[in-house]
């Protein structure tokens, strides 16, 4: 793995990885890579994926309003609030 | 009154019921021995005053005969399930500051039945990784030292990611802890420090609550002493939560009451691609007598074939990074945890991530970011769940063949702080023979089963069917008694 795809991927990951680190985090992915690899000897033809050990049996929640009226619960851990909103940096000039 | 920490969860709940002592005096006993093992570095939070309070609460439901099923027990807590008002770091920076405003279901159900908090338990950064080093409070150390030279000079890791733990039961600092278990951590933390870990089906607990690592493999699991004190403990950890669309809506049998069965007839597997290179004999070794115990036992002995074996940690090591990457974007400085101001927002995501996950955490996060990118996807993500489907049809074949399966834990025993560190693949192989329950969801339970020569405990797993914790307590409660386990650690409070 070279620096440019660390670059790249740490850009899709909001995860600021400095120049004189990406270098030695290149070495560790390619690493770590390489050894996942040998799943490339592996025959999958024909073998539908999974994502989950109980795939068929997921539940899913009848659709309704079950929880609320509890902003001061949600924002008690923000690092920055205002009234009932998180604050952020401008994003709109 | 160093007897009553000695006491393990079956023997304390017996000393409470017939009121040998009361709960506040087992509570105080207990704040002291925390206070004790501080060397060890096993707790992130300690809550003395809160184990007071609960303990004089649980003294009067004792007295108005409303006696919960744990009822007066001090457990401590992985610092991985959310406990309200009580600050929950998951062991990384990013969290330093998180005071949960909700319960986890698996703790509101302990503090139901009655059990003392001591405080959160330190474990791997996120619970990713095998040796507690990941911590952002630091290492935790293992009450174990080596018998020769070479292993008494240092100082040992306790395992992890459970490794708060699984110091803290072996010190007999706590009577029990909770776990999370991804790939081994609470297996291979207790063979490393000669206590009992286990994890259970995947949907058995609810994992609403507990800072999620890798979603579709994440189980809260048990640290204890003894095979009975983790039945106990999932009796009540377990059962249907509606708030986890993946928790079962399946009765929770006696696991207490499957412990001591006879194994008279049970077919215990013996997986041979388990018998890897470069294990040290003395694994193999204590395998052999676990396999004997067990026939001795009653057992009947049967080879087994896993035969995508190899296969189960570069899955894991697709797969874990994956769901972690996804999972760990809610972290972006924004409506909780660490926040480090930027040029602009994108700028404070990047930089509060970036300063608030430990090395390990980053890592992971770019594995699975990688692996999950356009033109990557099919090649390892997609890849890794057609593997992972091939694992669960060979257990589903083993299993034809016997009812639980027998294996090593760890390939080793404990290992100094600072240790397999020089790449990560070499930490990465401490899960080489646990991982693979969780990709296929299938109960599994370690027990210490003896010492290496090494003067460090060993110990051994055994892996039952999808739901069928039951057979797995009998399995494990028989191999517990035969090996009688009973070493104790040099560091004890």
């Amino acid at each position: 793995m070279d620096t440019e795809t660390v670059a790249r991927v740490a850009r899709l990951a909001r995860l600021a990885v400095s120049p004189d680190q990406q270098k030695a985090v290149a070495g560790e992915l390619g690493q770590i890579l390489a050894f996942v690899e040998q799943l490339n000897s592996v025959d999958v033809t024909g073998i539908k994926p999974v994502a989950g050990v109980h795939d068929d049996a997921l539940r899913q929640r009848d659709d309704v309003v079950n929880d609320g009226n509890c902003a001061a619960d949600i924002l008690q851990n923000a690092p920055q609030t205002m009234a009932d909103f998180f604050v952020v940096p401008k994003v709109v000039e | 009154m160093s007897t009553l920490t000695d006491l393990n969860m079956q023997q304390l709940l017996v000393g409470l019921q017939k009121k040998d002592f009361s709960a506040l005096e087992v509570a105080k006993t207990y704040n002291a021995a925390v206070e004790k093992a501080a060397p060890l570095n096993a707790f992130i939070t300690t809550t003395p005053e809160q184990a007071l309070k609960q303990a004089a609460e649980s003294d009067a439901r004792r007295a108005a005969g409303k006696a919960g099923a744990l009822e007066g027990v001090p457990l401590g807590i992985k610092d991985m399930f959310c406990t309200k008002g009580v600050r929950t770091t998951a062991s990384s920076k990013m969290l330093e500051n998180f005071v949960p405003t909700y319960e986890s279901t698996v703790t509101q159900k302990l503090f139901d039945a009655g059990i003392v908090s001591l405080g959160k338990l330190s474990c791997d950064e996120f619970a990713m990784g095998a040796s507690n080093i990941t911590s952002a409070y630091g290492p935790v150390i293992n009450p174990w030292t080596g018998a020769d030279p070479v292993h008494a000079a240092r100082q040992l890791v306790p395992g992890g990611s459970s490794g708060g733990s699984s110091a803290a039961v072996a010190a007999h600092a706590v009577v029990a802890a909770t776990g999370t278990d991804t790939g081994g951590s609470c297996r291979q933390p207790a063979a490393l420090t000669g206590t009992v870990g286990m994890k259970p089906t995947y949907g058995r607990c609810s994992r609403w609550g507990i800072v999620a690592f890798a979603s579709s493999l994440d189980q809260a699991g048990t640290l204890t002493r003894t095979v009975w004190d983790s039945a106990k403990m999932l009796e009540v950890m377990a059962g249907f939560d509606d708030k986890d669309s993946t928790s079962a809506d399946r009765p929770v049998p006696s696991f207490t009451g499957a412990c001591g069965q006879s194994v008279k007839g049970l077919r215990v597997g013996i997986p041979r691609e388990y018998r890897l290179d470069g294990i040290p004999d003395y694994v193999n070794k204590a395998w052999d007598d676990g396999i004997a115990m067990l026939k001795n036992a009653g057992a009947e002995i049967v080879d087994i074939s896993l035969p995508n074996t190899a296969a189960a940690l570069p899955v894991y090591y697709i797969i874990a990074p994956a769901e972690a990457s996804s999972n760990l974007a809610r972290y972006d400085g924004v409506r909780f945890g660490l926040r480090v101001p930027g040029k602009n927002l994108i700028d404070t995501y990047e930089q509060s991530r970036g300063a608030g996950f430990g090395p390990e955490v980053r890592r992971r996060i770019l594995i699975g970011t990688y692996v999950l990118s356009a033109g990557y996807y099919d090649a390892y993500y997609l890849k890794a769940q057609q593997v992972r489907a091939k694992l669960m049809a060979d257990f589903k074949a083993a299993y034809e063949k016997c009812d639980v399966i027998l294996a090593p834990t760890a390939p080793d025993t404990a290992f100094g702080i600072g240790e397999k560190t020089a790449d990560p693949v070499q930490m990465y192989l401490e899960d080489v023979f646990t991982v693979t329950a969780n990709l296929v969801g299938i109960p599994a339970m370690s027990v210490p089963v003896g010492l290496a020569p090494n003067g460090l405990p060993l110990g051994l797993q055994i892996m039952a069917r999808n739901w069928e914790e039951e057979t797995m307590f009998r399995a494990a409660s028989a191999l517990e008694s035969a090996a009688g386990f009973s070493a104790k650690p040099p560091f004890r409070v």
